[in-house]
């Protein structure tokens, strides 16, 4: 017989609802893709508001970064849903005390605001394409430009402070949206493993770590793809950014883990016997140590010794990687790792990721590697080089 | 009784009040393209403060009922009765990980400080019975001394203040003039926010319809005067159900006779099935 779901195998006592599990792997993408989209934002921020010069060379790169990750971030949602043909009813009648009916609104007012500020960023660039290509080409750029060829000093002007102005509202936009997925976990009072004033922090911070992670990582293989010399003042000032927001990072989850240590509610035994039993390599090994603590090691180590050439730029991008393992790790230690300790505080649940199907990691593959594929897109119809 | 032939009145009567509330918005629509906003919104107000409109019941009046749910443990045999008869009145898929109703069997050994818990769903217990949907308390402590053993039988709370209607991103599940907490299957997206929130873990997925899916007290039963299915068939009347708002009622006596307690207090849900005969270690 086909099975319609998978049953998990458990441990000690777990309700008999809790066999199956509710949220799998195509819901670990989905805070992962909005953590990537605000940590690319704040990038792009910090040279667009904050004038951080160093950053200038992946500043219009970081945007499009951004925005390619979040036009996804809808499907994982979707994929999961049990009725993705009803999902606008979230939308058309809100249930107000929800944190996600929340989403529809957030995630349409972000894509709205990235979608503008690339516009306004890359008008020059749609504005010359239009003029210049003929035939087939010229029509999405003619059809972007608005019948505007304006690219006077003065419209300039007005650009630049309508790309200011969304910037600035994008941070907020940015952090609101992450901090809201944390929430969506950090506010449910059923599981002790999600239920922390400090998950929404701790996702944020997580989230800028792995979006600058990801443009350490894209930038250095773009300059490697066009073979053009890589901005070391560039990557130097990213990987301190990663370090610094790693630091808080890692600060907020210590922190977090202790406090629910230390207060030992009801089920801590079994948290204690999740956490030194199944969440050893996924945790200890592949998040924590693999993917945080390693990498802070090897950049403690380039920031001090002042490191520069190939072996500190293949030495950064590494550093950017495993960061990004860490950080699908951290996704998925919450995510699955708080539906694995059982609700009775009784019993453990393991969860086994299936390969093929709609929430499989075949699908969480898809989703995670579609805002690679568009970005490959996108940087061929807005060049965000040469401009920078 | 399989779902098809079973009325489904409060679902259908959601349809109604969105179809209502969409028709008023399609008004609402009209009305602001046409330039008369203000009369249109006035009329459609009433519509959208009404909240869950009563079912079309004949005779059935939501607001003079306030329905309530007592287990006395100590009466409980552990036959698990109630489990099949809730599968079967309601359609549940019959297998070891969807219940609407289950039983949990506490069992503290001698020399042991806290007790062994399972339910019809372990595995040692659906070994004995030979099938999943087969319901039977195996006799796995036998060959040990018992010091303490007792049945808890398990349901949704219909809490006061669910966490699952708090979550829920469309409104499909809400809580009822009368108490109940009510899942609407024809608007639920599926997502399982509320299955998460349920401290209780009352609530789980139907993948066959790709909603969620819980304990309704039978509300197409207790809406003309029948008992849940569950009690119905519960030869020792562990199971207790009826209206507070009748002070002559099963469930009024249950609780002006016995000292109850409810399931994770600390929760703040404030659940509506209130125990008798539990002890500290009933999660």
């Amino acid at each position: 017989m086909d099975t319609l779901f998978q049953a998990a195998p458990f441990t000690g006592y777990v309700y008999p609802n809790e066999t199956v599990i509710p949220w799998t792997v195509l819901i670990v993408v989905y805070p992962y893709l909005t953590g990537l989209v605000a940590g690319a934002f704040t990038i792009s921020s910090l040279y667009e508001v904050f004038g951080f010069q160093r950053f200038k060379p992946v500043a219009h790169f970081a945007l499009l970064v951004s925005l390619c990750c979040m036009v996804v971030v809808p499907l994982p949602l979707l994929l999961h849903l049990g009725h993705p043909e009803r999902a606008f009813n979230a939308m058309i009648t809100p249930h107000t005390s929800s944190a996600f009916a929340i989403f529809a609104y957030a995630a349409a007012f972000y894509v709205t605001l990235l979608m503008l500020e690339t516009w306004f960023l890359f008008r020059p660039v749609i504005v010359e394409e239009a003029q210049r290509r003929t035939g087939l080409l010229a029509w999405p750029y003619r059809l972007l430009s608005l019948g505007s060829y304006d690219l006077s000093e003065r419209a300039m002007r007005a650009d630049r402070k309508w790309i200011h102005a969304l910037a600035i509202i994008g941070i907020p936009g940015a952090f609101g949206l992450h901090g809201y997925v944390g929430f969506v976990f950090g506010s449910l009072k059923s599981r002790e493993w999600w239920s922390s004033d400090l998950m929404p922090p701790i996702f944020l911070f997580s989230a800028i770590i792995s979006g600058t992670a990801l443009l350490i990582v894209l930038y250095v293989i773009a300059c490697k793809l066009r073979k053009m010399p890589v901005d070391f003042a560039c990557l130097q000032g990213m990987a301190y950014a990663l370090w610094g927001f790693m630091m808080f990072t890692l600060l907020l989850e210590g922190v977090e883990f202790a406090s629910l240590v230390y207060r030992g509610r009801e089920g801590i035994d079994v948290i204690m016997q999740f956490v030194t039993g199944p969440l050893v390599v996924p945790f200890f090994i592949l998040q924590f140590g693999l993917g945080s603590l390693f990498p802070l090691l090897v950049l403690t180590f380039i920031i001090w010794s002042g490191a520069s050439g190939r072996a500190a730029v293949a030495a950064i991008t590494g550093c950017g990687a495993l960061v990004l393992l860490s950080v699908l790790m951290m996704r998925w230690n919450v995510v699955i790792g708080g539906q694995e300790i059982s609700k009775t505080g009784q019993g453990l649940i393991a969860y086994t990721p299936v390969l093929v199907g709609r929430e499989s990691l075949l699908s969480a593959a898809v989703v995670l590697g579609l805002p690679m594929i568009l970005l490959s897109v996108m940087v061929r119809l807005f060049p965000p080089w040469e401009r920078a | 009784m399989s779902d098809k032939t079973k009325p489904e009145t409060p679902e259908l009567e959601r349809r109604a009040f969105l179809s209502c509330l969409g028709g008023a918005l399609a008004c609402g629509a009209a009305a602001a393209a046409t330039g008369v906003v203000a009369t249109e919104a006035t009329a459609a107000a009433p519509a959208t403060a009404a909240g869950p409109q009563p079912p079309a019941i004949p005779g059935y009046d939501w607001t003079q009922h306030r329905w309530a749910f007592g287990v006395d443990a100590t009466k409980c045999i552990g036959c698990l009765r109630c489990v099949e008869a809730c599968k079967i009145e309601n359609n549940v898929p019959e297998d070891a990980h969807h219940f609407r109703t289950w039983v949990e069997r506490y069992v503290t050994l001698e020399g042991e400080e806290t007790a062994r818990i399972d339910s019809q769903a372990d595995p040692v217990n659906i070994a004995a019975s030979g099938s999943e949907s087969a319901y039977r308390f195996a006799d796995r402590y036998k060959d040990q001394k018992v010091a303490k053993a007792f049945f808890v039988p398990k349901l949704c709370n219909h809490c006061t203040h669910p966490a699952c209607v708090q979550v829920c991103p469309t409104g499909a599940t809400y809580k009822t003039e009368d108490g109940a907490v009510l899942i609407d299957h024809t608007y639920c997206i599926g997502c399982q926010y509320c299955v998460q929130a349920c401290p209780y873990g009352a609530r789980f997925f139907n993948e066959a319809r790709n909603v969620t899916e819980k304990c309704t007290w039978c509300y197409h039963r207790i809406t003309k005067g029948l008992l849940p299915a569950c009690v119905e068939v519960c030869p020792v009347g562990a199971r207790v159900f009826g209206d507070r708002n009748d002070k002559d009622s099963a469930i009024s006596k249950f609780l002006r006779d016995n000292q109850v307690q409810v399931l994770k207090r600390e929760t703040g849900n404030a659940p509506n099935v209130f125990y008798v005969g539990i002890d500290k270690d009933v999660i």
